[in-house]
This record gives structure tokens, sequence and C-alpha cells, in this order.
């Protein structure tokens, strides 16, 4: 079966998986000569011959099962007629696809299955995508001898509960590809079959229906599915797809490739792409069917104005806001000088657009008071890899994982953030990698069906940088250290400086231990494991930069990696699990204050030179504002206009009131976004925001993979981010005009030695690339850091634990960190404007059983959370995933405040918020705090006039 | 800049001093002043500069010295007064 997309790309399903082999093979298909590497199945390589042999249970994404008989062949001399899809192909071989005995075998299992199927084709879901219908015809299916009468399934009650799809077991030929799928693929393994011979059934947990099982509605049974049985509700209610546009997803950093599927300008299906480099056709439940917030009702589609936020929105046209916008950042200016403005890039639009957005602030106002939401995640990242590997990137690509024999897993939740990884990094687990866990709470990946960490070392929040320390201590002082990789690839003084620095007492795990809370065998036990490889990974996240020492942990961890010999090879690393689709491009693009594309000092004279001569301006050689430094200057009344491209900073960053009283003492907030979202409750300007599906540019994922973004629709508000940001430019007096975004790229690669040899023109030959992409490596770079570190010699650091200033007391005993779930997306504002909200419709305060009684607090009691820097209040969920003393909220709801009580403390090197440590205490309580009854004012005065623009 | 002001850029100070504390400390304060010159916007290196004059209360000895190093060449940021 084949799809030929709207891109001009085509996907054919070649029944099982490609195998690798140094050893090739040659035998004869129905008299036609094929090479395949050994292990090929011989369905397989039919199709590489460009033979369909008839199957059902068989696709390339599982591996082969054997179960539905089509697929049957003839061997010259060899008795029976094997499956192809289970039988390999061996040299010398002569198959056969297509006898007289094989027609009449086929035809009987046709037979056998429709006698107990539905005959509404015409009617069905699935007709003209089905490929139980494709087989029907395929094998030249005619009559049914055994009639319809007997013993069926066919009034089998139908699930409809999972919100985006139905599952009908009168469709079911218990082909079992949706419980492979549910396995193989997602290693969740919520479903299976029921019962033994004709009384089989797929059935989702112990016989639940599908929302209450362990399904994760990842969608990978729906994929599998040749019938109906499984399929989207969307294509239930409108029918097939009419044309197809290959796009890359908005959500999480993995960055998967979708088919975005379109009858006229209506999004009916996003199908995980199958040659999607980074999701190899998985997808999670957010990509997948989480789409629909793209069309929701509460999008603005019109430009609107309002002379203060206490007022009611009025809708303009874009002309009036662009012009209101331009005079009033000019009038700023004017008043306070030319350092008062400045913007914030989004991790959520294009490289193309966050370029632009950088440029325009650097060019157009004069300033480098640029900055981006990779500031309250990922910036430690950035300063920590680029000080001692050379490179603000993560070392490898997501198909290094299948080479990784430990797999360490440090403040990351991959299951829920990340999942598509996770269900590869899950795979390797099961084919026999170690894995430990590095995190104060049980996250799922800890123990979860066929996969447990052998170590998890439930560390308290803050004591990051002691934990890898200890292991670094136990490394050195029990001489598990690669001297031949730091000889060949290190300074060595500078790993002599650390090696004595981690040897000593204070770092020893015993030492730490009364730290971090982990026993120091366990300590000892990881850091062997980890030390003894021989491919030794890790994997990280949030966990660990948002921290005051997130930018040491992260020194520490490429220590440890260097010291082991773990870089510059498959299966190796230090790898940041990236939190939103495009955080490493916004970071590549120059969003940074302090830095051009390519992570260039604004200070460097010759950079400064380059950009100069491109974009023809003067430009500041000192760096701007970081974000929470805008806010300081705010309230000290020096910066009064700010521009704010699809970021939440009000319900997203932390100390909330303090972000409030910040943007209450500016003059002009843009706002440039989807929804009237809780920044926009400050605003002055609402510029409408186009989704990812209404536009062209690209997405750089976690792995540093560049994926083309292509327009499905037009975009809703006549205007793109690209297109809004020329304007405003022009307007200011800095003209800007692009035709396409591949123009913008073409200004990007030469601006941008590690972006030189990108180009739209090559993503769409080769599908992506992973930067550095230049005349070295041309079609991009998997793996860094081979045979040598981008700057020379890896530059070992010291790392001393420096304690954090928030602590527990008296008053606050208990420490809380934050988190996010699968099912929503960091602040909400998509997510929670579909249906997604059946699985998490409100925060909850997650305690520990012991925590819980000492305070007299039962399940689902409203609680209140109180910080030193606020209060809020939410439910409890008690529970044993968190460990006394710890308890753990997520911020997906703004109701919920999450970030009212976190502080604003943060990392020493980057101003990364520290939102994973926060002292509180936890009391019972019958009301909301006053903040979020001042949230419901807040809410209330969003409202907006209904008279149009003329 | 407000008095909060000056009391966050101290703490951001030390917590930069802390990170470079482990190294002798002449390198320490190298290290410290540098990470503030490339990251601290002139503003804030001239606010720095200003809670000097008044003896720097609250910063360890080895921001103190950093800052005298980093921030007292800022004036106090004419650049971003005065018009575009």
């Amino acid at each position: 079966m084949s799809l030929h997309t709207g891109n001009g790309f085509e996907v054919i399903d070649r029944g099982t998986p490609e195998r690798k082999s140094e050893k090739q093979v040659t035998l004869e298909i129905d008299g036609q000569s094929v090479t395949v590497p050994a292990g090929t199945s011989i369905m397989h390589a039919a199709s590489l011959a460009g033979i369909q042999v008839p199957k059902l249970c068989a696709t390339d994404s599982l591996e082969p099962f054997g179960s539905c008989r089509l697929c049957l062949v003839e061997i010259a001399g060899r008795n029976g007629t094997p499956a192809s899809c289970t039988t390999p192909a061996e040299s010398g071989m002569r198959v056969s696809t297509q006898t007289d005995r094989l027609a009449r075998l086929r035809r009987g299992v046709m037979e056998l299955y429709i006698s107990d199927h539905p005959l509404d084709c015409l009617t069905c879901s699935a007709n003209g995508d089905c490929e139980l219908q494709d087989m029907a015809g395929a094998v030249g299916l005619r009559d049914v001898r055994y009639g319809y009468d007997g013993e069926n399934h066919l009034d089998a009650v139908k699930d409809e509960s999972n919100p985006y799809f139905t599952f009908d077991p009168a469709r079911c030929i218990v082909c079992s590809r949706c419980v492979r799928a549910c396995e193989e693929v997602q290693g969740t393994f919520a479903l299976t079959i029921d019962g033994r011979g004709f009384a089989s059934v797929v059935s989702a947990g112990m016989n639940e229906d599908f929302l209450d099982s362990e399904c994760v509605s990842c969608g990978a049974c729906v994929q599998a599915c040749p019938t109906a049985s499984l399929i989207e509700k969307t294509i239930v209610q409108h029918g097939q797809p009419q044309r197809s546009v290959i796009t890359t997803c908005a959500y999480c950093g993995v960055g998967c490739s979708f088919e975005a599927e379109l009858q006229g300008n209506s999004v009916v299906r996003m199908t995980p792409y199958k040659d999607g480099k980074a999701n190899h056709g998985h997808s999670c439940v957010k990509g997948r069917f989480a789409w629909g917030y793209a069309t929701h009702k509460e999008r603005i589609t019109k430009p609107m104005l309002r002379s203060s936020p206490k007022e009611a929105w009025r809708e303009v046209t874009w002309d009036e806001a662009l012009d209101h916008v331009a005079s009033e950042f000019k009038r700023i200016q004017a008043k306070y000088g030319r350092g008062a403005i400045g913007g914030i890039t989004s991790s959520r639009c294009t490289n193309e657009e966050t370029y632009l957005v950088q440029k325009m602030i650097r060019a157009a106002f004069h300033n480098n008071n640029v900055d981006t939401c990779a500031r309250v995640c990922h910036s430690p990242t950035g300063y920590g890899l680029k000080t001692t590997l050379g490179t603000s990137a993560g070392t490898q690509d997501f198909d290094s994982v299948n080479e990784a024999d430990l797999i360490m897993v440090i403040g990351a939740n991959p299951t829920d953030a990340h999942p598509v990884f996770a269900s590869r990094m899950k795979r390797r687990i099961r084919e026999g990698a170690k894995l430990i866990v590095i995190d104060p709470r049980q996250i799922d990946l800890v123990r979860t069906p066929h996969v447990a960490a052998m170590h998890h070392l439930q560390l308290l929040p803050g004591s990051n940088v002691a934990v890898a320390n200890a292991l670094a201590h136990v490394v050195v002082t029990e001489g598990l250290v690669n001297t031949k990789f730091i000889s060949e690839r290190c300074d060595p003084t500078e790993f002599e400086a650390w090696a004595q620095f981690v040897s000593r007492e204070e770092n020893s795990p015993e030492h730490v231990e009364k730290i971090s809370g982990v026993p120091a065998p366990e300590l000892r036990a990881a850091a062997r494991l980890y030390a003894k490889g021989p491919n030794s990974a890790i994997y990280y996240g949030l966990g660990v930069t948002e921290h005051s020492q997130g930018s040491t942990m992260v020194i520490a961890m490429a220590n440890l990696a260097m010291a082991t010999g773990n870089f510059g090879r498959n299966g190796v690393g230090v790898n940041p699990l990236r939190g939103q689709n495009n955080v490493q491009g916004s970071c590549d693009m120059g969003s940074f204050p302090h830095e051009f594309s390519g992570y260039r000092h604004v200070s460097e004279d010759a950079t400064r030179a380059l950009f100069e001569s491109a974009w023809g301006v003067p430009l500041d050689p000192e760096p701007g504002l970081r974000i929470p430094n805008m806010f300081d200057a705010a309230v000290d009344g020096t910066f009064k206009g700010l521009y704010v491209q699809g970021e939440d900073i009000v319900q997203s960053d932390p100390n909330t009131q303090h972000v409030a009283a910040g943007l209450e003492a500016m003059e002009c907030i843009v706002v440039h976004d989807l929804f009237l979202n809780e920044t926009a409750a400050y605003a002055h300007v609402f510029l409408p925001g186009a989704s990812f599906l209404e536009k062209d540019g690209t997405f750089t994922n976690a792995e540093r993979r560049l994926g083309r973004v292509r327009k499905a629709i037009p975009p809703m508000a006549g205007m793109t981010e690209l297109d809004v940001i020329c304007k405003l430019s022009t307007l200011f007096g800095y003209p800007m005009h692009y035709n396409h975004a591949s123009e913008v790229m073409d200004e990007i690669a030469r601006v941008t030695p590690t972006f030189a040899g990108v180009s739209f023109a090559k993503l769409d030959e080769l599908g992506s690339v992973q930067w550095p992409c230049n005349e070295k490596a041309p079609e991009g770079t998997p793996v860094m850091h081979i045979g040598s570190f981008v700057r020379g010699k890896g530059r070992f650091v010291l790392t001393e634990y420096v304690p954090t200033d928030e602590r527990t007391g008296p008053r606050f005993p208990l420490l809380l960190t934050t988190g996010r779930i699968l099912s929503q997306y960091n602040v909400g504002a998509q997510t929670r404007r579909t249906p997604n909200i059946v699985w998490h419709d409100e925060d909850v305060l997650e305690i520990h059983p012991h925590d819980a009684e000492n305070r007299g607090i039962r399940e689902g009691d409203r609680v209140a959370l109180v910080s030193r820097s606020g209060e809020t209040s939410m439910r409890a969920h008690i529970t044993e995933r968190v460990q006394p003393g710890v308890v753990y909220t997520t911020f997906h709801h703004p109701e919920s405040g999450a970030n009212v009580v976190t502080t604003d403390y943060t990392d020493w090197a980057t101003g990364c918020p520290e939102y994973k440590v926060t002292a509180v205490e936890v009391r019972l309580t019958n009301h909301e705090s006053s903040w979020q009854e001042r949230l419901d004012h807040l809410h209330r005065i969003q409202r907006i006039e209904t008279v149009a623009a003329e | 800049m407000s008095s909060s002001t000056t009391d966050t850029l101290v703490r951001m100070a030390n917590d930069i001093s802390n990170f470079f504390r482990i190294q002798p400390e002449d390198q320490a304060v190298a290290g410290t002043a540098d990470h503030i010159r490339r990251y601290w916007e002139p503003r804030m290196r001239a606010k720095m500069a200003e809670h000097l004059t008044h003896g720097g209360s609250g910063l360890n000895a080895i921001a103190l010295k950093a800052c005298e190093r980093a921030c007292k060449s800022v004036s106090s940021a004419p650049i971003y007064r005065g018009g575009t």
C-alpha cells in the first residue's frame, strides 16, 4: 500500500522492517533477481523488487507475526507454503508469490475473514483506506461459501470512550497489529488478545474501555489497524482526506514529522510520517490528536488595541495595530531611551520567525534586549555544553539510543514530556540496555511494563550537583577513568585539577548521602554501572537545568561523560531533552541578548562586523536584558515597551507577582499569540498569530534536526508572524522584505557558519538535516565531537556543590518541585483547548501519605500551597510517587498558579529560574487564594468589544 | 533601579562568584568579572557601580572585587537616555 502525499513523497509499506547486515543474499522472486541484506524477509525482498505480496497482519513498523496466512508463498524445492513475512530470504531461493495453489489458499483465508465482517463497505468509515477491502480485491474474492449467518461478532459493542478514536470489535480481524504496535512501537502493553480461538478479541487492559485502561492514546494501534476497527473519530465524521502535507509537530522538542491530512483547507487527521527521522512513524497523544486548538473558537484572528489593560479590547485593522505599535515604541524610545523597549522570541515559532524578531530588535530597535523562553528552561544547557565541549547543543541524534548499553535519565520524565523518544528508549531497554534514573520523584520510567531502572537515585530537589560529583568521585577514586580518551581528547591539566577536586571527601558518596538522601552504596553502584558502559548515554531535562546550579550540573554531566570517554560515537553523549518544539532553534537563531545566531557574542568585533555588513546598520556591542532583568528594569522605570511572540510569561515565568508588577509598569505591551493568554491581560496590543499549520519555515528539535514546517492551510488572521515582523520593522524605519521563509533561511545560512549548507531545497531533498551543516558536513551532523571536541580539547571545569538559598525551615518545611504530564503541554494554551482535557482538567498537588496524614489532608481535599513568594490552592493527590518532604505539581492550568509560589532564585550563569526547588507549606483550605480571586477578575475584564474593524 | 533590584544584582553577583570560588582567588575574581561583563546589560552594571560607591554591602569578597573590575568602568548608562 502506498500513499502519494501532497509533497510528492511516496510511502510504501514493505510488510516487515528493514534489516541491516554486512552480508547480502541474492534470490529470485517471480523470476526477478533481488539482493537484500541477510535477515530480510521474503515479503520485504519482494517489495523491493516491486512485488507486493498480499498481507493483513504484516506492516513494516512491526516485527513479523505470521498469523493472517495471506502472505503465503511457494519456494522451489521446499514443501508447503511458508508465510513470506516470517521466512528470511536466503541465497539461491526461487520464490513464487502467485500460483493457482496460493490463490486458492488466499481466497479461502479471505472467505473466513469476510464471513465474520460487516458487509457495509460503502458506508464504512475506512472505505477507500481499508487493507481488508484491498486484499479482498487482490485475491479475487467473489463469494463466501460459509454464508454470513454463522456465529459472528457483528453485534459486538463499539467502544467510543476515547475522545479521539473508536474501537469497533465487529470490524476487527484479530490480526494483533494493534496489540503489537502498543508493545513494540509504544511500549505501553495496554492491549492484549483476550480469549482463545473464535472467542479472541482485542481488549484494552483488564477488559476496560480504552479511556479507563492504561492506553496512552499515542495512536499507534489506530495507525496499525488494517480495517475500520480502530479509526479516528474525525475520519468517521468527515470521511477520508483528499490531500496531505508533510510538516513538523509544534509540541515538544522531539519534533515528530507528520502528514497533515486535509479535505480542502480543513485538517481531518494528523498521521505520523513514516520517513520522519525523529519519530520513524510514531506519535503521541498531543501531536497525533490534539491539534484542534488550531481552529478553536477562542482563536483570535483580528488585531486588537486598547489604551489600558483595564479597558475592553477593540478590534482594529492590521495597519492600525502595527502603526500603533511602531508609534508607541518610537514614543517610548524618544522619552526613555533606546534601551527602554525589547522583545521575546518564541520557541514555538519557526527559526525564520525568531531570527527575524531578533534581527528587528537588534537592527530596528537598535538594542540587544531580545530574549527567548529558553531562558526559563534550557539556557543552562547552552552555557554548560559550550563551556565544556564548545557547542550549545546535545551531542547525539535520537537514533543513537539504539546503541546505548547504559541509559542514565536525569531530571527528565520522557514518557510524559517526550513520549515518542521515550518509546524508543524503552525499546532499547527491553533489548537489554540498563537504566539509571536520577529524579526526586518516581517517574513512570522507574518501573513500567518490561522496563525497570536498576537504580533510582531518588535525590532531594536541589542536590543534583552533589550527586554528580559523587558519581565522578567513584569514577576517579576507583580507577574507572578512561585515561586513553582523556589523554587524546581533553586538557590534561584541567583534568588533573578536576580529578583532585572530585576525589575530595566532601564529594564522596558517603558525604553526599547526607545532602541528597541517596544511599552511598546506590551512588557507588550507579557510578560503576555508568563507567562500565561500554556505551553510556545521559539524557536529561529541566530537572537538571531549572536550578540555581543548573549550568553547574550541565557542566558536571559533561565532566562525567568525558572522564568515562562517552563522547564521539553512537550510543553515548550528553543529550538534553528539549521542552518546546523549537527551543533549540530559537537559541540557535540568536534569541539571547548576548549573542547572534550561531552563539557568537555581540562583543566580538568580527562577528558584529559581519552582521553590520549583512544588515546595513551599526549594532550594539553590549549585551541586552534577559527576561527576568526586563521585569526588574520595568519596575525601576527604565523599561517600558515589550513585544512578546508566542510566550505566556505571566503563566510560565516564576514569581508571578513580580512578573505582573513588571508588566503593569510598562506603557506598551504587545502580545503576538493565538489566544488571549494570561500575559494578554496586561497587554495594550494583541496581534493574532498563525499556528504551525498556517505557515512555512523550519523547527529544530533536540537532536539539532531542522525539519520543515509546511503551510497546510491559509493563515486565519491573514498574516503570518513573518509578514508581521517585516511590516513592523519597516514601519520602525528598518525595511525588511522576504518573499518566502526560504529566503530568510538563505540569509541565516549566509551569516551562520553552522547553517551554511542549509536551504529549503536541501531540506526538501533530504527530509531534514542536523546542524552543523556546511562544507565539512554537507548533509548534516548526526553525532558531534567525533575525533575531537568542537572547542578542541574537552574542558574539565570544577563544579562545587553550592546549596540553594531556598531552604526549608519551620514555616516552609516541604520542597515543591514541578513538572508536566503526558496529555498537557506547558502552560496548556493549546492542549487545554482540546479533548485532552479529559485526562487532566486541573493541576493537583502530589503529596506523600505521611505528609498528608500529618496535616489531616485526604485525597481530593483543597489545600493551600504557600511559599515565601505567594500562595495558591489546588486539590491534593496522595501518592508515594513523591518522597516524604517533597510535593509536586504541574503548571498546565492558569487557575492553579503554580508559579505564584515559585521564587525568583535563578541559575547563577544564565538566569534560568529555579522552578524545581521551592520551600513550601501545605495546609487544608476551603477557599481560593487572593491571587486566584484576582485572576478571576482579570479573566472577566479580558472581554472583546464586538465592533469589528472597518 | 530600586533597592530590590540592587538586592537582586548583589545576589546574582554572589551566585556567580560562588561558582568560581573553588578556583584560586585571582582566577575566581577574573571569572566572575568576565561573566558579569559578558552577560550583564550596562544598566545592571551601572547600578552595581552605584552600589559600589556606597560600599557594595552584601557582596562577598570575590564578588566585590569582580564587580569593581567589571562594573566601575560603566557610566550610568547614558546610551539609554535621550532618544534613539
